[in-house]
């Protein structure tokens, strides 16, 4: 069909500005910000300073790499407990009931971030609910501190980002041919066998999709850490705040910025490369 | 294994119980905000004293119910007004992008498909640290070269929609090109040989037929905007939205309003939820 040049504008200039003004100069600004520092008499110049700054303080890139670390833990868990619950609600239980069980699945997901991570901390700090009830049956005697901690940190960001693997899971599941599991299980496949060389196999795409969004997402993340992981847990967005509102040193911040996004990057780049996977087909 | 399978009474119950496990943890700080948001006690804690309805409608020397927190309302509102707007710009502007990426050819779609995409893998944090400098920097050329302040550009009301917008767009490009995909072309065609033009066809069939998603995009779009935070909180100036105004609560301590907040936005987002439900049920 020959298209009418005049609709094919409407359609492009907004989408073209937005693009632009809003992620492409933003982001090159961003790396031109990070390139800036101030020379003895208050001028702006360009250094590496920032860079310098991240490699010589050992808190900055501790932090990096502590980062870096708990989201791929993260990730991993959130795929682990993912599996079992999207296979069961696509194969295993009753079809009447897997509709029900996906819907209730997904309401935790609508509510904003910080009501759930305020529920957890109303359930776990000293004076919070699970203390009342360990209390309550007498199997501690005087109430623990179980906020402030990396465990509790690392739950919670499990929790927070779980859905995001479970949705896509569940419908490379629903994918999967039952006839295949069947044959399998016929021909005398162990239950093993059938999980490691036909459900995860075929689960790939939906896995990656997954995982590319809870990475993001923990990696980014800034209030679980700042809320539930207290002051001993350092994230690298605190960083990053702390460069832009407390210090307001803002070419710090900007070099720190691109940091974790050249982080995030790379690693869902070596991702999608490790398991031949591109991004386009994953986001659908 | 499957439910066409034999499965063993160990792998039932097993299973049962990790997906019983696992819905508790879903809903568990959940369920405890709400429940807590009606105990008579000063604290967002156990014991359970009796049911109240003070964190709604109290007014009085010690106790202010969320319908009377200026504050509160205050960032309600402004959360409110940004969501609308922010939906209302992302759906134009991502119907537009869906129509470009879907009916249109042209040099470079790929490559900005692939812009289009990006959002969805860049940390919201660095999203608003790029935005908060880009403008800066657009501010401060302002001043110096024109010789005005632009408030516009600073920290503020519309900095955050911009912020908000420049990612969620994304997700209704995505949503609303899902749909255009099982378009029936051929509608369009013969619209086209009856005489009208291509705005009409638009208009009057495509749009019609993308009603569902429409609404399915706005939906998404306004509780995204409602719940965001991280990208929110570099770019907010004296008006706070929800969220934030509530992370600085709960940061320094808690009372039972947010509790009482956190159970009607608990409400409020299960019910744009079920409607978003209702109307992507429909699209098939």
């Amino acid at each position: 069909m020959k298209h009418a040049k005049l609709g094919f504008y409407i359609f492009l200039i907004p989408v073209i500005l937005w693009l632009f003004l809003l992620i492409v100069i933003p982001h090159i600004d961003l790396l031109l910000m990070s390139f800036k520092s101030e020379n003895i008499y208050g001028k702006p110049t360009f250094s590496f300073a920032n860079y310098k700054n991240f490699f010589v303080e050992p808190i900055y890139w501790l932090t990096f790499v502590r980062t870096a670390i708990y989201s791929i833990i993260v990730t991993v868990i959130t795929a682990i407990i993912s599996l079992p619950i999207a296979f069961y609600i696509t194969k295993v239980v009753n079809t009447k009931f897997s509709r029900f069980l996906s819907i209730l699945l997904l309401m935790p997901f609508w509510v904003s971030e910080l009501v759930r991570v305020y529920g957890w901390m109303i359930l776990l700090r000293e004076s919070g609910v699970v203390n009342h009830f360990l209390l309550k049956l007498g199997l501690i005697n005087k109430p623990i501190e179980l906020l402030y901690n990396d465990v509790s940190m690392v739950m919670v960001l499990v929790y927070t980002s779980m859905l995001f693997m479970v949705v896509p899971l569940i419908s490379v599941m629903e994918s999967l041919d039952d006839h295949l599991i069947e044959a399998a299980y016929d021909l005398g496949a162990s239950t093993k066998d059938i999980v490691f060389k036909i459900i995860i196999p075929h689960s790939k795409p939906g896995l990656t999709s997954g995982a590319i969004v809870v990475f993001m997402l923990t990696l980014g993340n800034y209030l679980t850490p700042n809320l539930i992981g207290g002051k001993n847990s350092l994230w690298f967005t605190e960083q990053i705040y702390t460069q832009f509102i407390a210090s307001f040193n803002w070419n710090q911040g900007a070099a720190f910025g691109f940091l974790l996004l050249v982080l995030s990057t790379v690693i869902i780049w070596l991702g999608l490369k490790v398991t031949r996977q591109n991004l386009s087909k994953v986001v659908q | 294994m499957i439910r066409s399978l034999p499965r063993s009474k160990k792998y039932n119950f097993t299973f049962v119980l990790f997906v019983i496990l696992f819905y508790t943890f879903l809903f568990a700080p959940l369920v405890v905000t709400c429940v807590l948001a009606f105990n008579n006690s000063d604290f967002p804690s156990l014991p359970w004293n009796g049911v109240t309805l003070d964190w709604f409608f109290a007014n009085d020397a010690h106790r202010v119910g969320i319908f009377h927190d200026a504050n509160n309302l205050r960032s309600i509102f402004t959360s409110v007004k940004t969501a609308v707007i922010v939906s209302i710009l992302s759906l134009i502007v991502g119907t537009f992008g869906a129509f470009l990426f879907e009916q249109e050819e042209f040099k470079f779609k790929q490559a900005l498909y692939f812009l289009t995409l990006a959002p969805l893998v860049i940390p919201g944090v660095i999203l608003g640290i790029s935005i908060l400098l880009a403008s800066n920097s657009v501010g401060l050329f302002i001043e110096e070269r024109l010789g005005f302040e632009a408030p516009l550009f600073a920290p503020g009301f519309w900095l955050v929609v911009l912020g908000q917008f420049s990612f969620i767009t994304t997700f209704v490009v995505l949503v609303v090109s899902a749909r255009l995909k099982k378009f029936d072309r051929t509608l369009e065609e013969a619209a086209l040989n009856l005489g009208a033009n291509r705005l009409q066809v638009i208009w009057y069939i495509t749009l019609k037929y993308l009603k569902p998603s429409l609404i399915g995009a706005g939906t998404v779009a306004f509780l995204m905007s409602f719940e965001n935070f991280n990208t929110t909180l570099f770019l907010v100036g004296s008006e706070p939205t929800l969220p934030i105004n509530l992370y600085l609560q709960v940061r320094d301590g808690s009372t039972p309003v947010i509790n009482a907040i956190s159970f009607l936005m608990i409400v409020f987002t299960s019910f744009l939820a079920l409607i978003n439900l209702y109307f992507s049920k429909n699209k098939d």
